[in-house]
């Protein structure tokens, strides 16, 4: 990476534990300014409850962890200012039109009136609503939401967005015009921090790191990632690094079904 | 605080753009008293009662007269001595006994002032009441015709005795009791439902993720409910008054102190249900089963707590609607000031103030 690019989210031994059972084991890594940083892993690996202690949702058991220059321990309030985040779950009010959603977040977030008319304007013109905004949330399609969903955490101008699962359940060409807009945020100076299921869309991201029960266990670009475990895509480089067994299954399978046909 | 209040218009947008909730916020409280008020009263019409003229002179015969040819009361028994008053009663043959003083006529003229005795059955409170109201209407009007001059000066007192149920219990009891139920429903059932839907639908977490403190997420999302329960004790108080003529005996203001005191513990309530639920549905539940049933039940709105079996009767103390409907019959139907029924508001005080710290407690453990 550049090392021209500030840090913007900087984690060093972070750890979680609920109980007795720990969620991120010791997690270390930097986020640069205006990067897109891929947060890979399997279902239950730990990326949502690191993405909540990034924004000040939750108490992280122990570690140094600063966003945006801000330390999680003690400026959680500066850190929320400073950034956007979309939730796993769907985060916008279904029986409200586009135009309150905007309106609420903006008043949330502590933008004038005025800001609010502009940032509604500017966003809606990007993401060509400009002539729906008195529709209700519930009417749209669940791609529309999505991006909306996105636009709307970005409407205070955050310099750090956290987007869990954007794109989940969403068609493929909805996908490209989401990532879209990652590109446009990213190329505003924007730092994305990202999680997927889609290894399609780790391809786009400028660094990935790949989680495997609460571990980060590779951590580096795709291009560099591909080389290393020599593969052709990123789907390979994940079931190399989440699953190492996954393959050697398969070639058993795959002998044992022949024995079958010989037979 | 510009924060805060894009937050509360939020809520309201919710409200108003669902049509249960504005069922359940403004129907249920005018239906409840309506049906309640409307399946206890009755035309008054042909009430039967007994007289016992101790005085039988010009004016009380005059006024007899005035009285039956109302058209409201059929005179059953003229009564010749108080010891036919018991009898009467108790064979259930009249409504209501009228007893006119000794030189009743002469007192009135001479010294400015008669009196009558009105002796009422009130097993059936609310024909009672308004055998009360009709007479002493009709006694008034009698007086504006005979003196029209002096009415200051001239004054016919009448004293009234309900038997059976001095306090014309049932007839005010509803209101207390909806008042208390319809409460629980709005700010306790209400804000609990509100605050697990955002927990449930995920946007919970996009708004503590915001530069919103966590009080200002739980005081944005019961004001709305604050305000609409005030509404309510509006139109609930100005139902009864105007539309059942409930008096309100006690100060106003004390009354409407309470009622807010009371509201503030529905919403404690509601929170702390709300941090214990995950989902709607569960909220509800505890709401409905845990908190509106009890309260119905053991509050003394329907059985008085006092013919109770003693662990319910001891149960009945941690049920705040029972102290509620306490004060509310305190203040609306005896009149009574502060200093009758500062315990029992000290007893809400208290339960809210604890309601709020487990909720509190709760939620940042949730937090962690
Ligand atoms: N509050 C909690 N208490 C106890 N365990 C928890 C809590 N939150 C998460 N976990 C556990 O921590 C592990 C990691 O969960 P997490 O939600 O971070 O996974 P994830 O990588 O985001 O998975 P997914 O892809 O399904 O969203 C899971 O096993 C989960 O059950
Ligand atoms: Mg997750």
């Amino acid at each position: 990476m550049d090392n021209d690019k500030s840090i913007e989210i900087h984690v060093r031994n972070l750890v979680k534990k609920f109980g007795s059972f720990v969620a991120n084991n010791n997690l270390s890594f930097d986020v640069y300014q205006g990067e897109i940083f891929g947060f890979l892993g399997a279902n239950g690996a730990g990326k949502t409850t690191a993405m909540r202690i990034l924004c000040g949702l939750s108490h992280p058991t122990s570690g140094e962890i600063t966003v945006a220059g801000f330390d999680v321990y003690k400026q959680k309030e500066l850190i929320k200012k400073n950034i956007g985040y979309m939730s796993q779950k769907f985060s916008l009010y279904d029986d409200l039109t586009i135009a309150e959603n905007m309106e609420l977040y903006g008043g949330i977030y502590g933008l004038s009136r005025k800001q609010i008319k502009v940032r509604i304007g500017e966003l809606l013109e990007k993401l060509q609503l400009t002539d729906r905004q008195s529709t209700l949330i519930a009417d749209l399609p669940l791609g529309w939401k999505q991006k909306l969903a996105f636009s709307v955490a970005m409407i205070h101008k955050p310099r750090i967005v956290f987007l869990d699962e954007p794109t989940g359940g969403v068609d493929p060409i909805t996908r490209r015009q989401f990532w879209d807009l990652i590109y446009e945020a990213a190329n505003q100076g924007i730092t994305l921090f990202v999680t997927t299921h889609y290894m399609d869309e780790a391809e786009y991201c400028d660094r990935v790191s790949i989680m495997v029960d609460g571990r980060i266990d590779a951590l580096d670009t795709p291009g560099n990632l591909k080389n290393k475990y020599q593969v052709q895509n990123m789907n390979d480089v994940f079931i190399k690094v989440a699953r190492p067994d996954f393959f050697s299954q398969q070639y058993t399978v795959s002998s044992s079904h022949l024995n079958n046909q010989i037979n | 605080m510009k924060r805060f209040l894009s937050f509360v218009k939020k809520e309201f947008l919710h409200i108003f753009r669902d049509v249960r909730t504005l069922i359940i916020i403004f129907g249920i409280p005018v239906a409840e008293i309506l049906i309640f008020g409307f399946a206890i009263n009755t035309d008054l019409k042909d009430a039967r009662i007994a007289i016992l003229d101790l005085s039988k002179d010009a004016t009380t015969q005059r006024l007899t007269n005035k009285l039956l040819s109302s058209g409201y009361f059929i005179l059953e028994k003229e009564l010749q001595s108080d010891n036919e008053l018991e009898s009467v009663f108790k064979e259930g043959k009249v409504r209501m006994v009228l007893v006119y003083e000794n030189n009743f006529g002469q007192k009135l003229q001479k010294e400015g002032k008669a009196s009558i005795q009105l002796l009422l059955d009130a097993s059936e409170p609310n024909t009672a009441n308004m055998l009360h109201g009709y007479t002493t209407g009709i006694i008034n009007d009698f007086m504006m015709k005979a003196y029209p001059l002096n009415q200051q000066n001239i004054r016919i007192i009448p004293s009234v005795r309900m038997a059976y149920n001095s306090e014309l219990k049932s007839v005010f009891m509803f209101v207390p009791g909806i008042m208390a139920i319809i409460l629980i429903l709005v700010s306790a059932l209400m804000t609990s439902v509100t605050i697990t839907r955002e927990k449930e639908l995920g946007t919970m977490e996009v708004l503590l993720g915001s530069p919103l403190k966590p009080i200002q997420i739980i005081l944005g999302k019961v004001t709305p409910y604050l305000l609409l329960s005030l509404v309510n004790v509006a139109s609930i108080l100005g139902l009864a008054y105007f539309v059942f003529g409930l008096p309100i005996a006690g100060s106003l203001v004390l009354l409407i102190a309470e009622c807010t005191l009371f509201i503030f513990l529905s919403l404690s309530l509601g929170i702390l249900i709300s941090t214990v639920s995950k989902t709607m549905q569960q909220a509800m539940l505890i709401s409905m089963v845990g908190l509106m049933m009890p309260s119905i039940l053991l509050s003394g709105f329907i059985f008085p707590v006092e013919n109770m079996p003693d662990i319910l009767y001891y149960l009945s103390f941690i049920m705040p609607p029972r102290w509620f409907i306490e004060i509310l019959k305190s203040v609306m139907i005896k009149g009574v000031g502060f200093s009758y029924i500062w315990k029992e508001t000290l007893i809400l005080s208290l339960m809210t103030l604890v309601f709020i710290f487990i909720s509190i407690k709760k939620f940042k453990i949730r937090l962690e």
